[in-house]
């Protein structure tokens, strides 16, 4: 698993390409995404237990995801955007889209 | 906030040696330890909690129950409800009737009405005079906490924050996970609250806050702390004593700065590791027959003329 929370440049954290991230022992996977401009993005809850895919300050904002549910957004802009599961908070992760 | 009652029926506290030892090694120079009938008994420095004062004003008792998560499923407790039930019948089998309960949060796994209404309707059975609850991130998941308002936000103002002063201690109950990012977070209104409802009292009043989230960095790597905690103590320094109780991180901690002690809460629900010693918060499935052993209740005590609360923790019978 993943260092919870630790920056994106982690051996095993580096900016990965593709448009999923799975949600899985309470961590997201990869936890820093890198796309293209327009490209949709989907999570997928794993996990036994729920979660939800939110940016505070931003636009994400999934509703619960139970076991098996999937959340999508389509990025337009680029910029990084950060997010965490605001039922357990200690889950972040980050997604850079590129021009 | 209610005020409900029914008897219940339940008994047996105690903490395993092992457990002791395992929570001992966690507490604040500032507190001592003593083991009275199989039960632990926190006495802050300076407290004598058996002071025989002439009884003036009749001492306060309340219970501190937190992090009942009604709704979960998983293999760290198939069963919730149960051990929730448990809490409550251990409640009214003390000796004392509790002048009120609180419960610190994550009363709820979801949010779903249907939880609300469970944990309202359980917590109807508690024997005491009154209830008061401060919300969890679990119970405002999806709607900033509008369904935790709707179930417990009578009698409260803001979001759900609240005060109230009983025989001559100064109760306060905040909300610090509605707002929350990594960290938990009171915001700019709360503090103005804190404020203005501290602003009339004397410097020997004692203080109790409750909150969800501590209100002290316990381990923020994992979000067990609040960002703008220092803005409410800072307003809360000039008071001789002020002590924090709160829940989320479901284990046994205390820990003593200045004139504040904090005491975090174990849960009713399921373990969660010691900081640092997993990868994550994640829900701790224990060996069989170690569940009860992790999970319980408090009861604190004011003796009036003694600043100190004197905090007994029971495991779950």
């Amino acid at each position: 698993m993943p260092a919870t929370g630790a920056p994106g440049a982690a051996p095993a954290g580096k900016p990965v390409g593709g448009n999923a991230v799975d949600i899985r022992n309470f961590a997201f996977a990869p936890n820093d995404l890198t796309v293209r401009v327009g490209t949709t993005v989907t999570w997928t809850n794993r996990d036994g237990d729920a979660h939800t895919v939110v940016s505070t300050k931003g636009p994400l904002h999934s509703n619960t995801l139970n076991t098996g549910d999937t959340y999508q957004f389509t990025f337009t802009k680029a910029g990084t955007y950060s997010y965490l599961c605001s039922i357990h908070p200690f889950m972040v992760g980050t997604v850079q889209v590129t021009a | 906030m209610s005020a409900p009652r029914t008897p219940g029926t339940a008994d047996g506290p105690g903490i395993s040696r092992r457990q002791l030892a395992r929570h001992a090694s966690w507490f604040g120079a500032a507190v001592g330890l003593t083991v009275v009938g199989g039960e632990v008994t926190r006495h802050v420095v300076g407290g004598s909690s058996a002071a025989a004062s002439p009884a003036r004003v009749p001492d306060i008792h309340f219970v501190q129950v937190s992090d009942s998560h009604l709704g979960f499923k998983g293999t760290a407790n198939p069963d919730v409800t149960g051990s929730f039930e448990r809490a409550v019948n251990q409640v009214n089998a003390l000796p004392n009737r509790p002048d009120f309960v609180v419960h610190t949060g994550d009363l709820t796994h979801l949010s779903t009405p249907a939880q609300f209404d469970q944990v309202k309707q359980m917590m109807s059975g508690l024997r005491t005079a009154a209830v008061y609850t401060v919300p969890g991130e679990h119970d405002s998941v999806d709607d900033h906490g509008r369904a935790y308002r709707n179930a417990f936000g009578a009698g409260t103002r803001g979001d759900g924050w609240f005060s109230f002063d009983l025989r001559g201690v100064h109760f306060i109950g905040l909300v610090n996970t509605f707002t929350l990012e990594a960290l938990g977070h009171l915001g700019a209104d709360q503090i103005d609250f804190v404020r203005k409802d501290v602003a009339r009292l004397s410097a020997d009043t004692p203080i109790v806050v409750f909150s969800h989230i501590p209100l002290f960095a316990m381990y923020p790597k994992w979000g067990w702390g609040t960002d703008d905690a220092a803005a409410v103590l800072n307003q809360l320094r000039r008071f001789s004593s002020v002590t924090c109780l709160n829940g989320h991180v479901h284990q046994l901690f205390t820990k003593r700065e200045g004139n504040v002690t904090f005491h975090s809460a174990t849960t009713t629900a399921y373990p969660l590791p010691h900081p640092g010693q997993a990868p994550a918060p994640t829900p701790q499935t224990l060996p069989a027959g170690m569940l009860a052993g992790a999970l319980g209740i408090r009861e604190v005590t004011y003796h009036p003329g003694n600043p100190n609360l004197a905090l007994t923790d029971s495991r779950l019978a």
